[in-house]
C-alpha cells in the first residue's frame, strides 16, 4: 500500500508491503543507513528513531503504520554542521566508541531530555534500559546525557 | 611547549563526528551494482552425518542463483579454513588440526554448522529457499562439556581423534613445583568453571564479495579487525586466489572484542560464491545466528592449588585446566588457553615454582578463540581466587598477601618462571594507591552499615599482569604462531605539510585516529587537525597485523613513531639543503628545522613544500617526496599490571548482587589520551563485569542445543547495570619501546571478574562459602544461600 510520511521534514510517498519493517525502509529503501539494526529481538535499541517525536525501535515497527506520521533518524538532527546538544555532548564526554549503538542512543536520549529536564543519572541508567552499549560501560554515555540534557534546557537553546 | 595535540592531551575524538550524524559506513551500509543477497542454512543438530542435500525445490524458486554446499567446496578444490597459532604439547605432541571445511562436509559438528549457501535477488527469496533446501540428517550422540569429552566411550567430534584430544600442553618445573608442595606449611585448592562466552559487538558481522572478471580480481568487504592477514589466509589457503588480486576492505566496524580477528567460514563462502554468480554477493548476520556462528570465548575447568609457608609467602603453584576448542579450530584457537594462559599464572607475585598443565579437548559447540583479555583473565581468575582463599584459610588480610608476595619497583625487570621477562611495572604502588581510593580501611563501618539493612556487603581486591603488545615475532614464532606479528606504518607528507597515515592495525571503537594523530602531532610539531589516518583497505595500506590482543598503540604506535622519525631524517636532509648547512648541524624542535646555534629557520610546512618543489637538489645523495614507511617488531610484550577493588551487595532474600563501586588502578605504561584510555577501561571492566554476574553461553548438555541465543537469553549488562566506575593511572613507561606504552584495551576485562567475584564471596564468607561460580546470578546466589543455610541448619 502507498503510504505517505515526513522523513527528517521531507515528504516521501512510498509502496509497502505489509510485512516491511521501518528499519528496512530508512535503510534499504531511503537509503539512510545510520539507523543500524544491532539484533532481532527488539533488545539492542541500535535501531531507535522517532516517530512523531517519541523513539521507537523501527526494527520492530510496521512501515504501514506511519501514513501520515513523521520521523526523524539520526541524519536529521544536525542542522547543516551543527549539531544538535545532545549530539554535541555524545563527543564532548566521550560517549560513543565504536558508534554502532550511538544513533539510537541519541535519538533514545533525546526524548529522555524532552521528558525530564531535571534528571538524576539513575534516571538516565534506567531510561537506558532498553538500549545495549558493548564498548563504554555506560559511564561516558550517562554523562553525555547529563550533559545534553542541560543544554537543551539551557536559556537559548 | 605543549603541545595542545600531541601526547597526553584529552582531545576529542576525529572519527566522532560521522558516527554522531548517521554517516559512519560499516559493511551492512554498502550496497554494490546488481549485488544479490545471501543466506546460511545452518545445521539444527550438534552432531549428525549428512547423508544428503536436496537443492532442486529451492533453485526452483523464484530470484534463486545459487544454492552450493560442501561439496561444491570439495569438488573445486577449496582448502578449509586454516588454524594461524597451533602450540606444542607434551614430549613435542602436535596439536591436531583436523579439517575445517568452509562448509560442512560428510558431518556437522555444532549446532549452526554451515551446510548450505544460498544467493538470491533478494534477501526474503534467499530465505524462503533455505527453508526449502532439504538436507537428510543421520543424527549421532553430542559431546558438549569438556569434561564429558574426556571420558571413555564419548562421542568423538572427529572420528580419528578418539578421545577428543586436540592438545596436552604444559610448561614450568614440575619437579620443582612438587618439592615446593612438600615444604608447604599451607596449601589453598580451588575447582572452578571459567564460564563460556558470547563477545556480542554491537555490529554483527556481515561479508560483501565481487568477482571482477575483466580483472579477475576479488574485493571483500568484511567486518574484520585484521583485513590483510584474512586477505593472505583466505586467499592463500582457502581460495587460492593470488594476493595481487585479492583486495579486502573493512571500513568501519562496529566493536570487535577478538570475536572479529579470525578468518571465518562466511568470508571465504560468500567471496567464492560471487564469482559463481557473477555478481557482488552480500551476507548480514543476524544477532541469533551470531549466537551460533561466532568464535566464543572462556569456557575452562580448573583445579588449582597455591603452596605457602607459614608467613603467608608462596612457594608454588600448580594448575590444570581443561579449555574447549569446540567442534573445529578456529584461527588463534589453541593459542588462546596456552601460551596466553599459562605464563599470566605468575601474575605480579614471586612464586618461585609454577607448573601448568591445559588439556584443550574438541566438542561439539562452536569453536572457542579469543574473545577481550583472551586467556589472561582466566588466568587472573584462577590466581586472584585462589590468593583469597588462601588468605581466608590462613587468616591473613587480603591486601596484605599479595603485598607480601608482590614483585616490587626495584626488582624489575623481573623473570618469572613460565617464560616472561616483565620490563617494568610498579604493583605494590598501583595496590596502595587503590586501598586509598576503595577507602579498604573504612569497609568494615560500610559493612556493619549493610548488615542493619539487611544486606551482605563485600569487598573484592584483585591485581593482575597482562601480556600483550602482540607480539614479538621472534618471540611469537617460537610459541607456534606461523606468521609475524610486526607492524606497519606509512608518513605521506603532502607538499602542504599536511599528512596522511597509513596504519596496519584497524580502528574499530578504541579511537586511534585520534590517538595515532596524536603521536604524529607530537612527533612532527604540527595540530593532530593536520594529520589523517587510512586503515583497513588492504589496496591502501602496507602489510599489516591488524588489531587484537591489545597491539595497536604498543606495537602500531612505535611503527608510526619509527615511521616520523624517518621523515624527520629525510626533513633535516631538506632543511640542510635549503639552508646550506650540514645535515648534522640542523636541529628539529616543535616543527621547525633550525640550523644549530642560529636563527636560520625553515618549518615543516616549507620542508614539505620544498620535497615536492624540489630546487637544485644534490640528486645523488638526496631524493624529492617526503613518505617514509617503517616495519617494527618488538622484542618484548608490555606488561600492563594493576590492582582493582569491587564492592558488592548481596539482598539475601533474592540472591541478587548489586555492584556498588569499582577503583581501577591500571599502569598502562605512556598514556596517549587519558580520555579515551579511560574509555577503554570502562568498557574493559563492563564487559568483565558482565561475565561476573550476568552472562553465560549454556548448552543443554545432552542435546548439544544453544540454550542462551539471543539478547533475550544471553544477559547483556545494561546501564542500570553499572557503577560509578573510578579509573586512575599509575605510570612506568615500557622500557622496551620509544613511545613508553603498554595497553589499555584489556585491562578492565582481565581484572574484573575476579575483582567481583572475590567481592561476592567475601560477602558471603560468614556462611561459610568460599567460592561461587560465574556469573553471580541472582538464581545461582539464591541456591548457594540455600545450601549454605541448609548447611548450618
Amino acid at each position: 500500500m502507498q503510504i505517505n510520511f515526513k522523513l527528517n521534514g521531507k515528504p516521501v510517498s512510498l509502496a509497502v508491503t505489509p510485512d516491511e519493517l521501518l528499519s528496512d525502509v530508512v535503510r534499504e529503501r531511503l537509503d539512510l543507513t545510520g539507523t543500524h539494526v544491532g539484533c532481532d529481538t527488539s533488545q539492542c535499541g541500535a535501531c531507535v528513531v522517532h516517530v512523531d517525536g517519541l523513539s521507537v525501535k523501527s526494527c520492530t515497527t510496521l512501515a504501514i503504520t506511519l501514513d501520515g506520521a513523521s520521523v526523524t533518524t539520526i541524519e536529521g538532527l544536525a542542522k547543516g554542521a551543527a549539531l544538535h546538544p545532545m549530539q554535541k555532548a555524545f563527543t564532548e564526554n566521550h560517549g560513543l566508541q565504536c558508534g554502532f549503538c550511538t544513533p539510537g542512543m541519541i535519538m533514545s536520549a533525546i526524548e529522555f531530555a524532552e521528558r525530564n529536564p531535571k534528571p538524576t543519572p539513575e534516571s538516565v541508567r534506567r531510561w537506558l534500559e532498553g538500549n545495549i552499549c558493548r564498548c563504554t560501560g555506560y559511564q561516558n554515555i550517562v554523562a553525555s546525557v547529563m550533559a545534553g540534557t542541560a543544554a537543551m534546557h539551557a536559556k537559548g537553546a | 611547549m605543549t603541545n595542545p595535540t600531541g601526547i597526553g592531551a584529552s582531545i576529542k575524538r576525529k572519527e566522532d563526528l560521522r558516527f554522531l550524524t548517521g554517516n559512519g559506513n560499516y559493511v551492512s551500509d554498502i550496497k554494490r551494482p546488481n549485488m544479490a543477497m545471501g543466506v546460511f542454512l545452518r545445521s539444527p543438530h550438534a552432531h549428525a552425518k549428512i547423508k544428503g542435500i536436496d537443492a532442486k525445490s529451492a533453485l526452483a524458486m523464484p530470484g534463486v542463483a545459487a544454492v552450493l554446499t560442501g561439496e561444491d567446496l570439495k569438488a573445486e578444490g577449496i582448502g578449509g579454513l586454516p588454524c594461524a597459532w597451533p602450540v606444542t604439547g607434551k614430549n613435542g605432541a602436535a596439536t591436531k588440526e583436523p579439517a575445517h571445511p568452509a562448509l560442512a562436509q560428510g558431518k556437522v559438528r555444532c549446532v549452526g554448522d554451515a551446510v548450505a549457501f544460498v544467493v538470491a535477488d533478494t534477501l526474503e527469496q534467499a530465505r524462503s529457499a533455505a527453508e526449502a533446501v532439504e538436507v537428510d540428517y543421520d543424527v549421532l550422540p553430542a559431546v558438549v562439556g569438556v569434561l564429558d569429552a574426556l571420558k571413555p566411550g564419548a562421542p568423538a567430534v572427529f572420528d580419528d581423534i578418539p578421545d577428543n584430544v586436540c592438545v596436552d600442553w604444559e610448561l614450568g618445573d614440575k619437579h620443582a613445583t612438587e618439592v615446593a608442595f612438600k615444604k608447604a606449611a599451607h596449601v589453598a585448592k580451588i575447582s572452578l568453571v571459567n564460564n563460556r562466552l558470547v563477545g556480542n559487538p554491537m555490529e554483527p558481522r556481515a561479508v560483501i564479495g565481487e568477482y571482477d572478471f575483466s580483472r579477475g580480481h576479488y574485493t571483500m568487504w568484511s567486518t574484520s579487525q585484521f583485513p590483510h592477514i584474512v586477505k593472505l589466509l583466505m586467499g592463500n589457503f582457502v581460495l587460492n586466489i593470488p594476493q595481487h588480486k585479492l583486495r579486502v576492505v573493512s571500513p568501519d566496524v562496529g566493536g570487535g572484542f577478538g570475536v572479529k580477528q579470525f578468518h571465518y567460514a562466511e568470508e571465504a563462502v560468500v567471496t567464492w560464491s560471487s564469482k559463481k554468480v557473477g555478481r557482488p554477493v552480500k551476507w548480514v548476520c543476524e544477532r541469533s545466528e551470531g549466537f551460533i556462528s561466532d568464535a566464543h570465548g572462556r569456557d575452562h575447568v580448573t583445579e588449582a592449588e597455591l603452596a605457602l609457608d607459614e608467613t603467608g609467602k608462596f612457594l608454588g603453584l600448580r594448575v590444570n585446566t581443561i579449555a574447549n576448542m569446540g567442534g573445529y579450530l578456529s584461527t588463534f584457537g589453541p593459542n588462546i588457553p596456552t601460551n596466553l594462559y599459562g605464563p599470566l599464572l605468575a601474575g605480579v607475585y614471586k612464586t618461585p615454582a609454577i607448573y601448568v598443565e591445559v588439556k584443550c579437548v574438541f566438542t561439539n559447540t562452536l569453536p572457542v578463540d579469543a574473545y577481550r583479555g583472551a586467556g589472561r583473565p582466566e588466568a587472573t581468575f584462577v590466581l586472584e581466587r585462589l590468593v583469597d582463599v588462601a588468605a581466608m584459610e590462613m587468616g591473613i588480610d587480603k591486601a596484605e598477601i599479595r603485598r607480601k608476595n608482590m614483585i616490587t619497583l626495584p626488582e624489575y625487570p623481573y623473570q618469572t618462571p613460565v617464560m616472561m621477562q616483565y620490563d617494568s611495572g610498579d604493583p605494590v604502588g598501583c595496590l596502595d594507591r587503590a586501598l586509598a581510593s576503595a577507602d579498604w580501611a573504612g569497609f568494615s563501618k560500610r559493612k556493619e552499615e549493610s548488615k542493619s539493612r539487611g544486606k551482605y556487603r563485600g569487598i573484592g581486591l584483585c591485581t593482575y599482569v597482562e601480556a600483550c603488545g602482540l607480539a614479538p615475532s621472534r618471540i611469537a614464532i617460537r610459541l607456534g604462531v606461523r606468521g609475524g606479528l610486526f607492524e606497519s606504518a606509512t608518513v605521506r607528507v603532502h607538499p602542504t605539510g599536511h599528512v596522511t597515515v597509513l596504519m596496519g592495525t584497524h580502528n574499530h571503537g578504541q579511537g586511534h585516529e585520534t590517538t595515532c594523530a596524536q603521536i604524529v602531532s607530537s612527533k612532527l610539531g604540527i595540530p593532530s587537525e593536520n594529520v589523517e589516518i587510512v586503515f583497513g583497505d588492504t589496496d591502501k595500506v602496507q602489510f599489516g597485523l591488524g588489531t587484537y590482543g591489545s597491539r595497536s598503540a604498543a606495537v602500531g604506535g612505535s611503527a608510526l613513531a619509527k615511521a616520523a622519525d624517518k621523515v624527520i631524517v629525510k626533513g633535516k636532509k631538506i632543511a640542510a639543503h635549503m639552508l646550506e648547512a650540514s645535515d648534522s648541524d640542523i636541529e628539529f624542535t616543535d616543527g621547525v628545522f633550525a640550523v644549530a646555534g642560529t636563527d636560520r629557520k625553515k618549518t615543516f610546512g616549507e620542508v614539505a613544500l620544498s620535497a615536492h618543489f624540489p630546487v637544485d637538489y644534490p640528486l645523488e645523495i638526496l631524493e624529492p617526496g617526503l613518505e617514509e614507511q617503517a616495519f617494527y617488531d618488538p622484542v618484548n610484550f608490555t606488561f600492563p599490571c594493576g590492582a582493582h577493588i569491587a564492592e558488592v551487595e548481596i539482598d539475601p532474600e533474592t540472591g541478587t548482587v548489586q555492584l556498588l563501586n569499582y577503583v581501577a588502578v591500571d599502569d598502562v605504561g605512556t598514556v596517549i589520551n587519558p580520555m579515551i584510555v579511560e574509555g577503554q577501561i570502562h568498557g574493559g571492566v563492563a564487559q568483565g563485569v558482565g561475565q561476573a554476574l550476568f552472562e553465560d553461553c549454556v548448552y543443554d548438555q545432552e542435546s548439544g542445543q544453544l540454550l542462551s541465543g539471543s539478547f533475550m537469553d544471553y544477559c547483556m549488562p545494561r546501564a542500570d547495570n553499572m557503577p560509578v566506575m573510578t579509573v586512575e593511572t599509575h605510570v612506568t613507561a615500557c622500557t622496551h619501546n620509544a613511545l613508553g606504552v603498554k595497553g589499555c584495551g584489556e585491562v578492565g576485562t582481565i581484572a574484573s571478574p575476579a575483582t567481583v567475584m572475590n567481592a561476592v564471596v567475601d560477602a558471603l564468607a560468614h556462611l561459610g562459602v568460599t567460592h561461587v561460580d560465574m556469573p553471580a546470578s541472582p538464581n545461582r546466589i539464591w541456591h548457594v544461600l540455600q545450601s549454605a543455610g541448609a548447611a548450618s541448619r
